[in-house]
């Protein structure tokens, strides 16, 4: 069990949260402007490291809230990451 | 090759098994192969093995990081069926129920195949509604699919006594699938790799793959290993979970996630279930060993993950669900728990197939790859000698996901 530290509630237990897939995955500005390929990857080709990995939460047995975290694949630990408003 | 038999057996007895021939060679690593194979799994075996013996391409070398055998070939459930539910699916999993049935003979090695069938017990009306689709379609395709009372059903499986009338998910019925089957996985691997190297293939054990090599006509040229450079104008990938690892150091992305999935047994115990029991609805299924143990799956982990170990809250999800529906596996001990490093596609469906880089081959996206272990291996064999796409494995090649032309299988596995 992972213990993910939510912002509003602390250190709480994982199976209060839904994992929510990878973070900040932008979608193309103009989707018909772009090739076929890099419309594909984008909508199919995840980030898949082994390594640190950004990726979305939703603490729904608790606050509600969507949050960002970087963990890594391997150790399943949480690293910081630099917060830039995302 | 030594044929073992009853007559070698005994001739062995007689000078007390201190005359067994080795099951491989190891050879010293060469420095030219026609073709590498990175992964000596099942998939990757079975492919050296398919290579020899259809196509007579023998000069090939299976390089694994570990040890041979160790990888998701050892860390399995051991179900070997074909309820599918796509048109493109079903074919290809009856052929490699049909290549399991014989395979015991093929490889003149003991599977201890078990046909003993499988049933899907269910408990919604929903994925009642499901499977009688896939029942429909799986009956184009020559594969089998029969649904059961509740009666029935109870009477096939008498330590089932949850799921009543009173319960939060009563049994509605169940599916019985009489082409299911176990059997040892890892003499799955050691058959196919005693057959390959008897036709010439060459295994490189702690043969750790580190990149991939480009050629200047950007074919692939080789791989470097921890042991040197080997070259190949053809490589194939089948490293299941770490695919993406190795593609990615010639810069090819694929559309893969690596994720655990988690098993468990229980102590041994007396013969309690002799059948394949899938519960669908709630997300466990359960499979006896020939040593008594209960072989308990669960779901997937949440999230990306490339460990092999699982999470105690993944285990008490299938623990919980397992009970609701067996009350009186409450008592069962758990022994040993483990797991796998899974590298799921998009559309859950495998990825047999050529890529934009010339000479490079992947076998990867497998969900329950133990089952595909001879077709995947066959076709993929198929695909490395002709250059062309076996027909099973034309609908699951790379270029589908740029015609988003999906074979959606998410649902047929144990995927919730």
């Amino acid at each position: 069990m992972l213990l993910i530290s939510c912002p509003h509630c602390g250190q709480r237990n994982e199976s209060e949260f839904i994992h929510g897939g990878p973070a900040r995955m932008r979608r193309p500005q103009d989707p018909s402007a772009l090739a076929d390929e890099a419309w594909v990857d984008y909508l199919t080709v995840p980030a898949n490291p082994l390594g640190p990995i950004d990726e979305k939460w939703w603490h729904a047995r608790g606050c509600g809230a969507w949050i960002v975290l970087r963990r890594d694949t391997m150790t399943h630990r949480f690293l910081p990451r630099s917060n830039d408003g995302s | 090759m030594q044929r073992y038999s009853l007559w070698s057996l005994a001739r062995n007895a007689l000078s007390h098994h201190q005359n067994w021939q080795r099951a491989w060679r190891s050879p010293p690593l060469k420095a030219e192969y026609d073709v590498i194979i990175i992964g000596a799994g099942g998939h990757g075996l079975a492919t050296a093995h398919y290579l020899a013996r259809n196509h007579g391409i023998t000069h090939v070398a299976v390089l694994e990081r570990g040890a041979l055998g160790t990888g998701n070939i050892a860390r399995n459930t051991v179900t070997i069926r074909s309820n599918y539910l796509r048109d493109e699916s079903i074919p290809f999993y009856v052929k490699t129920v049909a290549l399991f049935d014989e395979l015991t003979k093929e490889l003149n090695f003991n599977l201890m195949y078990s046909k003993r069938s499988m049933i899907d017990v269910v408990q919604t009306s929903p994925k009642m509604r499901d499977l009688r689709r896939r029942m429909l379609n799986m009956y184009n395709h020559g594969s089998t699919y029969e649904p059961l009372s509740v009666e029935e059903l109870r009477r096939r499986i008498p330590s089932l006594t949850g799921g009543g009338p009173d319960s939060r998910l009563p049994i509605l019925g169940g599916m019985l699938h009489p082409d299911a089957a176990t059997c040892r996985h890892d003499a799955v691997a050691w058959g196919f790799a005693r057959s390959a190297d008897d036709q010439g293939v060459e295994m490189h054990q702690n043969t750790a793959v580190t990149a991939l090599l480009r050629g200047p006509d950007g074919r692939i040229c080789g791989v470097e290993t921890n042991r040197g450079t080997v070259r190949a104008a053809k490589v194939a990938v089948v490293v299941s979970g770490h695919t993406t690892t190795i593609t990615e150091t010639i810069g090819l992305r694929l559309p893969i996630k690596t994720i655990n999935l988690t098993a468990f047994v229980s102590e041994p115990v007396k013969p309690l279930i002799d059948v394949i029991v899938n519960c669908p609805d709630i997300g466990v299924y359960i499979i006896q060993s020939d040593r008594g143990e209960l072989i308990i799956g669960g779901a997937n982990d949440l999230g990306q993950s490339f460990r092999r170990d699982i999470k105690q809250s993944v285990f008490e999800d299938a623990v919980v669900a397992m009970l609701e529906l067996f009350p009186a596996f409450k008592r069962l001990k758990l022994m040993r728990q483990w797991g796998g490093t899974l590298d799921i596609s998009h559309d859950a469906s495998p990825i047999v197939s050529k890529t934009p880089i010339g000479g490079l081959y992947v076998s990867a996206g497998w969900w329950g790859g133990f089952k595909a272990v001879p077709a995947g291996g066959y076709t993929l064999a198929h695909l490395i000698a002709k250059d062309e796409p076996h027909p099973l494995i034309e609908p699951f090649s790379l270029e589908r996901f740029r015609h988003l032309d999906f074979v959606l299988e998410a649902g047929t596995t144990t995927a919730r």
